[in-house]
Parts: C-alpha cells; structure tokens; sequence
C-alpha cells in the first residue's frame, strides 16, 4: 500500500468519522452562542478556539463536515444513478440515434459552466442545501455517463459479450449482469473523484451564501463569515480553509490509490 | 570466433528462475532458429542479449557479442549497440510503430540517433531501404504513414528500420506470427534472402516448427527456461534425441483420430447471404460507402458433418460467422438451422438459438473475469431454461472436456490458455446443441495443447453427433479436423470440395497459393531417422 493512498484513506477517513461522530456528540453545542468567549485562540476549553458569536469551532467543523459529506453523497448518487444507466445504455445502442441523443445530451450539460448554474438554480429557487444538492449532481451527470460509456465500449467488443448473446441474452441484461460489474472500478475511482468535486462545490456554494442556511454549520460559510477578522483572529479563518483543503486532498489521494489498485491492467484478478 | 556466444545465461525475476544455462553460439550470416512454447524464454533469452530485459530481472552468466560481454556493458554503451550491431523486430507490426511519425522518418531516425547520417542522407539511405524490403519508391512515397499500410507491409517498415544501418545480427521475435500466410511467406523470404545479401546473421524466434525447418540452418529447442536440444536443423528434426522435441513434433503433425461421421440430415443451410457494412461518410453530405463483407455465400452443414472454411484475415469469415449465430442481421439471403430461419436479435427463438453455440479464439478474452466458472458455463441455460441440477449438469461438462468438477468455484484467470479453451467448449456443450461453431478456436494455443483439444474435439464430436463450422487462417489445423472445406475471400467462397481433394488437387488460383505458402516440415524432415522413437 502506497503511503500517499494510505494518507488519502486516513484524511476521508477523519472527515467521515468526524461528520459520524458530529451526530451524536460533539464538544460543544453547535449553536450556543456566547459573545463573551468571541474570537478565542484554540485553548483546552475551545481546542480550534472560538468564533465571532463565541461558537465552538472545532464544534462547527464537526458538524460542518457533515453538511459536506451529505451534499457530496447525494450529489455523486444523483450523478450515477442517472450517468452510468445513460451511459450503459449508450454503449448498448452505440452508433444509433439513442447514442447520438444521450451523448449529445451530456455534451449540452457540459458545456455550460457548472458553478454559474448552480448559482443560477439557486438564485431561482432560493438557496439551499438541497438546491445545492441538485444543482452539483446534475452536473455529475454527463461525466459517469461518459465514463461508463467508454469503458463499456471497450467491453462490448470483448468475446465474452459475444458469448452472452449467443446464449440468448440481451443487451440490457448483458449491460447489467457482464458490464457493470466489470466498469464498477472505474465508476468508484470517479466517484471519489466527483466526491472531492462536491465537497469543493458545495464549499463554494455556501461560501457566496447559495448552500446550506444558518443555523445548518458549512465549511463554506464559515470561511465567508470570517474573512473580515482574518487579520484580527486567523484561526477562525484557517481552520475551516484547512479542513476543505484536507478533506479534498484526501479524497483525492484516495482516488489516485484506487484508479492504481483497482485497474485490472496491474494484473490484480477481482 | 562465432559473432554471438552466450554462455550460462541465467536470468531470474525476484526468486523465480525464467532461464537457466542458456548456452547458444551465432556464426555471422546464419540463420538461427529457436523454437520452444509461450513461456519457455524464447523472448527473454532474445531481450536479455539487446540489454532490454524487464525491471526487476537479474542476468547471470556471458553474453558474447564480438567478444565483449553485453550483460556488464553500461547502458551508454548498449544504446550504442542496439539498431547499429543488432536490430531487432518484434510480433506485432500494429504497434511496433509510431502512428504519429511518417515512414520515412522512422526508417531515417536510426541512421540519425547513431549519427551515421544527417537529414537528407539519412532519408536517402531510409529510401533504398525501404525499397530493398519491397516498398519501392512509386508506391510507397516516405510521407506515408504507418495507419495508411496493411500488417504486412508495416512488418516490411519496421524490418527497414532494423536493417537501415546493416547490423551484424538481426533478432526477430515471432515476425510473421501476426501475419497472414502468404503475406508471412512473403516476409520470410525477404528476411532470408536479406540474411543471405547482406550477411546479416538471422535469430529467428517462433513457435512454428515448419518455419523453422525452411529456414534456419542451426535451431535450438527451449522448453521452461533452458535449451534441451540443439544443433543443424535437420540433426535435429530427424534425431529427437529429447523427448521434449519429440513430442513438438509429433503435435505438430498431430491429426486426431476421426470416425467419419454417417451423414444425416441438413442442419444449416446459407443460401445467398450477403452482409453489408456503411463505411464513414468521406464528406459531410456524400452517401456512405458501403462494404460488402459477405458476398453471397451459400453452404451446407449436416449433422454430424465437420466443415472448414479458410480464408485470410479481412475475408469475411468472422462476418459469416456473427451472421449465422444469429448476431448480426443480413442484407440479402437466409439462414435456416434445422429448417427454421435464423434471424438477428430478439426475434430469433430462444429453443432455436439453443441449437447452436461458439467457441471464440481468445482463451483470455471469452470469459467475464468477474464470474467464477460454474456461472460461466451455466450461462447458455438462459436459452433453455435452469433446470434444478445446475450444478451437476456444470460439473459433467467439465469432466467432459478433461476438467474436474472441483473447478467450478474457481476465477478464470486461475486457468491456462488451454484450460480455458476447454472451459469454452464446456460452456458449448452444456446445453447439447446440434452445431458449435469454432472460430479460430485454437490458433491461439501451443502445439501440444492444441493437439489435445483437437483430439478432445474430435471425441465429442463421436460421442455427441456433433456437427462443426471450423474457422480458421490455419490450413494445417483444418486439415486436420474437417471432412469438406470451403475457401473464402473477399466475402465470396472460390473453392469447395472434400477436405483431402481440396487439399490434394486445389482447383483455384488463390486457394493453390495459399497452399503453397502454408509452411509445412519438409517430407525428408517429418520423419525421425529411427522410425521406432526410443
């Protein structure tokens, strides 16, 4: 195991377990504010220090983790569930309108700018963690269809495909039982990969005030909340910086791992 | 002095041995052959003398080149070495070329690394080059690039290339396994007659025999890593003094016991079929081109009848076979199996597809990697319906075709090329069809092993009735196996008879030349000098 996969996996691990935890317990209660305590440099009480309304942040970072992860996971699973059937499906019927319409379809979402349509969807219906949700899953969309297609089309030409029409079966059912489980390696590399996307996107989102709503903690607008008292207290401004930049290196990292460990090119069997 | 000697060469990776006391001599302007199975170190032996073995593997002993041992030689000075002494050319022209690099330049690009010719000298000399391994000027202009030549004719480029400076000792590593017959005919005269021109000495690395025995002068036998028999070409061929090169021999000429099968009813029938395929469009509004791939074929198979049908690569046979198993539909003509017709897609009947199955060339391609054997060859019981002894039904094919029971629970890759070709077959017979067709079912197996699954073929085809559509480039095998041949080209069918007519009298032009460039052991060479092996 390489040590940059293995810090990868330990970085999203931290990330989760800290989202995981933040729903049972977390070291202070997130939305008690306490102006006394404002703006505390990280201490045995406040062990990342305090914020402008005296928040705990490490508190905050707990629970913020968690409003990341669960936009990312939704947004990835919106991207799948509807990019790789398109895809598979694509592959199947390669050549064909279907084909053309699909792609071409996928081709019309990527060419808009993504960021600028999620700001779009949000600014029409009011910002949201769930607008953000949808707004960063549809633009997964096109990239798993894309993905699934291509490695199916490599398949598709393979004799054990063959094989499984002249016993009879059809494409959808091929696309299922013989494609997807030999395309799954590639789908959860950029699956990592679009995870990583989503936690920057939604970061993003919240921090122009598009994404999750207070009281709902968020890395994003917890930085955007304390950009005006950088100068005066950096850690409120750092630590949130910090846990984005982590978070997506480590997933990251660990997509970089698994495109390594899971290509069956390296000769490792299921 | 001998040009190469290498003495106790023994190369490992990690602890595994991959030769051991490889010990062979090269005399300048010979022709040497070594011939052995995949996996016995032919290709190892050749990469360790260019200095070009993998990461991780270990060279012991003495490579000789002119006296000066190449294994302790700096890589600086290898270079050097490499494309000026000995050149090498590998199997597969496909890839042995820069796509993104015209001919001309990639001939001229030796002359220019070893500095032994700049810019337009070196396309001068990159020109008669090219022209000595037939590509002369008028057709073949140096701007072309490598997409725009056959296999064939890129073996030619990448033989140029080797040559451009007229090393002392050419290495060819399977050169014409990738080829078709006359077109390997072709390149082996042109390797041979270049050996002899110029010099040159020749390694020819293979797996054929019979190109071995028309041209080496001096051959050595490899079997797992080390040289079992070596010496004049034919000492060794008519000798066999290892069993090992025995048994080569004996597979080679290997015809499996056939019972001429009663000749029952019609089973397939093709009549006039024709496939087409659009071609790209060559312009935005022109109408696509079309090919036809199949050109009105018409054949006949009986029940219990084996038929072959022959051709080159690009003559349409593999386009046939999708069509008469139902994949691909047709633009003209029928297919009946069994009197009904046979169509593409969901509209043919699952009991009529049953009827027939496939085995594929590629033992590592034809099976899904992620499925353990016995759902790999349960799968054609998607025609018939799964009866409720799946499992001892997997397990009876697998004994059938030589493989135990207990094998069903494992991955694919824990198998052999061989093995596999059988779990293929297995997966044909599971479900009892009337016909399998096999394309080019063992052109990817070594001689011994594709003996035994000939034989086992031609057992199943006895205790089963079998009928067979045999496809394949390789007119030994189909010799060998069918009793009436068909042979194709350029989607039509020029010549059809009795295997042995055909092969004996061969009525048409084409069919006469590729007959005659089949490689086969020559009759004084096919028989060892004591009739009686020891």
């Amino acid at each position: 195991m390489r040590p940059s996969f293995m810090l990868g996996l330990i970085l999203s691990l931290l990330a989760l377990a800290a989202a995981l935890v933040s729903l049972v317990w977390t070291p202070h209660d997130v939305a008690a504010l306490s102006i006394a305590e404002k703006l505390k440099p990280p201490s045995p009480m406040h062990w990342l220090g305090t914020d402008h309304f005296g928040r705990d942040i490490a508190s905050m970072l707990m629970a913020g983790a968690r409003t990341s992860i669960a936009v990312a996971l939704v947004a990835v699973g919106i991207g799948m569930g509807a990019g790789v059937p398109l895809g598979l499906l694509a592959a199947a019927r390669t050549g064909t309108l279907t084909d053309e319409v699909v792609m071409r379809g996928n081709d019309l979402i990527f060419a808009f700018p993504s960021l600028v349509i999620a700001i779009l969807i949000t600014a029409v219906f009011g910002p949201s963690a769930v607008n953000a949700i949808i707004a960063i899953g549809i633009f997964n969309i096109p990239v798993f269809a894309r993905v699934a297609r291509g490695g199916a089309l490599g398949l598709w030409t393979l004799d054990f495909i063959r094989a499984a029409e002249v016993a009879g079966k059809g494409r959808t059912r091929i696309s299922a039982e013989h494609i997807l489980p030999n395309i799954l390696n590639l789908l959860i590399v950029q699956g990592t990969i679009q995870f990583s996307l989503g936690v920057l996107a939604e970061a993003g989102l919240s921090y122009v005030g598009l994404g999750a709503q207070p009281p709902t903690p968020s890395w994003g607008r917890m930085l955007a909340e304390a950009q005006t008292m950088v100068t005066l207290a950096p850690h409120v401004a750092i630590f949130p910086g910090l846990a984005i930049v982590l978070t997506v290196l480590g997933l990251n990292l660990l997509g970089d791992g698994l495109r390594d460990r899971l290509d069956p090119r390296l000769g490792r069997g299921p | 002095m001998s040009l190469l000697s290498v003495r106790d060469l023994a190369v490992t990776i990690g602890a595994a041995p991959i030769l051991s006391g490889v010990s062979l001599d090269i005399d300048a302007g010979e022709v040497f052959g070594l011939v052995g199975e995949s996996g016995s170190g032919k290709s190892m032996t050749a990469l360790s003398l260019m200095g070009l073995l993998p990461e991780g593997a270990r060279a012991s002993g003495r490579v000789e080149y002119l006296g000066q041992n190449l294994l302790t030689l700096s890589e600086r000075a290898l270079t050097g070495l490499r494309g000026r002494e000995i050149g090498m050319i590998f199997q597969e022209p496909m890839t042995a070329l820069n796509p993104m690099k015209t001919i001309g330049d990639q001939v001229a690009e030796t002359l220019v690394i070893h500095r032994a010719a700049g810019g337009a000298q070196a396309r001068a000399v990159a020109r008669e080059r090219l022209a000595r391994v037939g590509l002369p000027e008028d057709r073949f202009p140096l701007s072309l690039y490598p997409h725009e030549l056959s296999g064939g004719q890129r073996q030619r480029v990448a033989i140029a290339m080797a040559i451009a400076l007229r090393p002392r000792l050419l290495v060819a590593d399977e050169p014409t396994t990738a080829l078709d017959v006359t077109t390997q005919a072709q390149i082996l005269d042109l390797l041979k007659g270049l050996a002899h021109d110029e010099g040159m000495a020749l390694m020819l690395i293979t797996h054929d025999l019979a190109v071995v025995a028309q041209m080496a002068d001096r051959v050595a036998v490899m079997q797992a890593g080390r040289i079992v028999e070596a010496g004049a070409t034919g000492d060794v061929f008519r000798r066999r003094s290892h069993p090992y090169t025995r048994s080569l021999l004996a597979a080679a000429g290997h015809r499996p016991a056939r019972r001429r099968q009663a000749l029952r009813d019609m089973l397939l029938s093709v009549e006039g079929a024709v496939r087409e395929y659009m071609l790209p469009r060559p312009s935005a509004f022109a109408a696509h081109p079309r090919l036809r791939a199949v050109d009105g074929v018409s054949l006949t198979i009986r029940r219990g009848e084996s038929l072959g049908l022959v051709g080159e690569s690009g003559c349409g046979k593999s386009t046939l076979s999708r069509a008469i198993l139902g994949l691909d539909p047709l633009q003209g003509g029928a297919i009946r199996l069994d009197g009904q017709a046979v169509t593409a897609g969901h509209r043919m009947p699952r009991a009529l597809r049953a009827k027939m199955q496939v085995v594929f060339q590629d033992p590592y391609g034809s099976f899904d990697p992620r499925h353990r054997v016995e759902r790999l060859v349960a799968e054609p019981f998607h025609l018939t319906g799964r009866p409720g002894d799946v499992r001892a039904r997997v397990a009876a094919a697998l004994e059938e075709v030589g493989l135990s029971a207990a094998d069903m629970g494992k991955y694919i890759h824990e198998f052999s090329g061989g093995q596999r070709q059988r779990i293929a077959i297995a997966r044909a017979l599971i479900i009892r069809p009337d016909l399998i067709v096999l394309d080019e079912a063992v052109s990817a197996l070594d001689l011994r092993v594709r003996a035994q699954v000939l034989d086992l073929l031609a057992g199943l085809q006895e205790s089963h009735g079998l009928a067979y559509l045999f496809i394949s480039h390789d007119l030994s095998v189909v010799r060998n196996i069918t009793d009436r041949v068909l042979v194709m080209r350029r989607g039509r069918i020029v010549e059809e008879g009795g295997t042995e007519e055909v092969f004996a009298a061969p009525q048409d032009d084409y069919t006469r030349r590729l007959i005659a460039a089949t490689p086969v052991i020559p009759a004084h060479l096919k028989e060892p000098d004591d009739a009686e092996p020891r």
